[in-house]
């Protein structure tokens, strides 16, 4: 059983209300960080190691020592709970079953940051969850950790939950920001950056759901003490949401030890594939991280164990690894088409693109049609080359992130299986009849009976 | 075409979330509030919900137009919306949609004749480890097999005549 800092209580009974949470060493860390000075919090924060857990990976504490101080302008805190990468759902997890553990890490960050207005923006879909956070922001305001002069320190603070209206774009944070302003979610270019100017041009930080309830064992526990669990720069805990084809899907918080085999066939956390079938791919971070097949995602091309952190998913870069992203973690059987998944992730980013950039929006548009063709059959082995073409004219071309998320899954779903592709162009009426995929990339070990 | 009471108040606290000056902010979360009342965003609804924030009606239309939640057309009393992303299509995703589709009759984006019901494929709502899924209102609806979707459609029908 590896360590758990955010889920720990989560299954206490009444958890989600504040007389439980209490009990249970809730707003500790309110407690403790109120007595520091709010510079002495940062350094705790950068000590811990703690990363932005929203898919960048960024060092918090570093992030948030980037916040402008200008005489006279009030700063923001805005907590990114846009949760809308497809094979993530961790936010949310965390949000509907321990909302207090939020509350408590927003109100340490918005005291270390300065901010007295605090924003919760969440997607708009989940849409029962604002009601669950409003009564835990109720009640920690009846009871004197929100609102005027917390704990006698004369620092006053609200948080206001905002609801976003379907739009993924709008998880990045200029987007976010722009939402927030009551604007359409196109990104901004950078710099400025939110630190100098961000929410109505005020210094602005913007940070994962998950990030912030971390910033509650960080206080709790020291930044160097935090720092000692998981190994090298994966530091802390991390939530992994598991879906596809295993027999556990879920949210599982791991420490960043664990090997990626023991995280997929361990009964603690997905108890393996379903219905006895052999694992063919992983997707290990979000959608718009790269697709692996069994044999890379289990063992790095240098043939080492493969391990749930962000410097061990990406070993190999691109070409043979991947990345811990979100930790949205999407697994495919023998019998998944890596064709049709990656039409379905395609026709998503053009669906999500804003439009702005037109290598997106022109690119996500093709991408998605080249793949739908040769998902159905009608495809020609120059529409591969097409595609791989395309995908490369996007990245690193976009104002945003999303051009480079729409890019990549195509990118290494042809660089892995364009075996797959091709049969698919070689053999368009079977195409027609189911989707195939080919078994050949799965996993070689005995299907236990 | 106005709020009730209630809706304006809700609307004044929403507004006193930001600074001085920043109502506009506030247009999202009130462009929530009225579909929840209206059922759906008319030109009409816009330009009104523009009068209430002081805002150009342009302002309020390049917004709508934006956010896939808005329905810019009238939608059934029920809208079912079906995932249908990778983690939802590898887990049987399309044979949902094509289940509902036999049997209200209609395609995704089509609303029946009675304007019951609206069956609708739309893009991840992050549910992924309880798929296949769709969205029903303010709620999830998680593990979806035909013999749901059967009683999720009967218990809509009840309710509906319910509340007639």
């Amino acid at each position: 059983m590896g360590v758990k800092l955010l889920l720990d209580k989560a299954h206490i009974e009444g958890i989600r209300t504040y007389e439980v949470y209490r009990q249970n060493g809730g707003y500790a860390s309110v407690e403790k960080a109120l007595k520091m000075t709010p510079e002495a919090i940062v350094e705790e924060v950068k000590k811990s190691g703690l990363r932005g857990r929203g898919g960048a990976g960024f060092p918090t504490g570093m992030k948030w020592s980037f916040i402008a101080k200008p005489e006279g302008v009030p700063r923001h805190l805005v907590c990114n709970a846009d949760e809308s990468e497809p094979g993530t759902f961790k936010d949310r997890y965390l949000m509907e079953f321990i909302p207090h553990l939020l509350i408590e890490g927003l109100i340490v960050s918005s005291f270390a940051l300065g901010s007295s207005a605090t924003y919760i923006y969440i997607r708009g879909e989940y849409a029962w969850i604002p009601d669950i956070l409003e009564q835990a922001i109720a009640e920690a305001k009846a009871n004197g950790w929100l609102g005027k002069n917390i704990l006698n320190t004369g620092f006053d603070c609200e948080i206001y939950v905002q609801r976003g209206a379907g739009a993924y774009i709008c998880g990045e944070e200029t987007a976010l920001i722009e939402s927030l302003e009551g604007k359409r979610g196109n990104p901004r270019i950078k710099p400025p950056f939110p630190a100098v100017k961000g929410v109505w041009d005020r210094p602005t930080v913007v940070n994962n759901v998950e990030t912030l309830a971390a910033v509650v064992p960080v206080i709790n526990m020291g930044g160097e003490e935090y720092a000692k669990i998981g190994v090298g720069r994966s530091t802390g805990t991390k939530l992994i949401s598991a879906c596809g084809n295993i027999n556990k899907p879920g949210v599982f918080e791991i420490d960043m030890t664990i090997s990626v085999e023991e995280f997929i066939y361990s009964d603690e956390y997905c108890g393996g594939i379903a219905n006895g079938k052999r694992l063919k791919a992983c997707i290990p971070g979000g959608s718009s991280v790269p697709i692996l097949p069994a044999n890379l995602l289990l063992k790095t091309a240098k043939g080492e164990t493969r391990y749930m952190n962000y410097e061990s998913l990406s070993d190999g870069g691109f070409a043979t690894g991947s990345m811990m992203g979100s930790g949205g973690f999407i697994v495919l059987d023998e019998d998944q088409c890596v064709v049709k998944n990656t039409y379905t992730l395609a026709r998503f980013y053009r669906h999500e693109s804003c439009g702005q950039c037109s290598p997106c929006r022109e690119g996500t548009g093709w991408m998605e049609k080249i793949l739908k063709k040769i998902d159905s059959g009608k495809g020609t082995r120059e529409d591969i080359d097409l595609l791989w073409d395309i995908q490369r004219k996007i990245e690193g071309n976009t104002i945003c992130p999303l051009g480079d998320a729409a890019a990549w899954p195509v990118a290494a779903a042809i660089r892995h299986f364009r075996d797959e592709f091709e049969w698919h162009v070689d053999h368009p009426e079977e195409c027609l009849r189911r989707n195939y995929g080919l078994a050949h990339y799965a996993d070689e070990r005995e299907v236990l009976a | 075409m106005a709020f009730s009471e209630e809706r304006l108040k809700k609307v004044s606290e929403i507004v006193a979330r930001y600074p001085e000056g920043k109502q506009k902010s506030a247009l999202i979360p009130v462009l929530h509030l009225a579909q929840e009342q209206f059922g759906w965003l008319s030109a009409a609804t816009m330009d009104y919900v523009a009068s209430l924030l002081s805002l150009e009606p342009i302002e309020v239309y390049e917004v709508a137009t934006f956010y896939s939640m808005f329905n810019l057309k009238p939608v059934g009393k029920y809208m079912f919306e079906v995932c249908q992303t990778g983690p939802c299509m590898i887990n049987g995703s399309d044979d949902i949609i094509a289940y509902i589709g036999e049997k209200l009759g209609i395609k995704p984006g089509e609303t029946t004749s009675d304007g019951m019901f609206t069956l609708k494929a739309v893009e991840c709502l992050g549910a992924c480890g309880y798929a296949p899924m769709m969205q029903l209102g303010k709620f999830y609806r998680e593990h979806l097999t035909r013999e749901k979707v059967d009683a999720i459609i009967a218990e809509c029908r009840s309710n509906a005549a319910a509340n007639n």
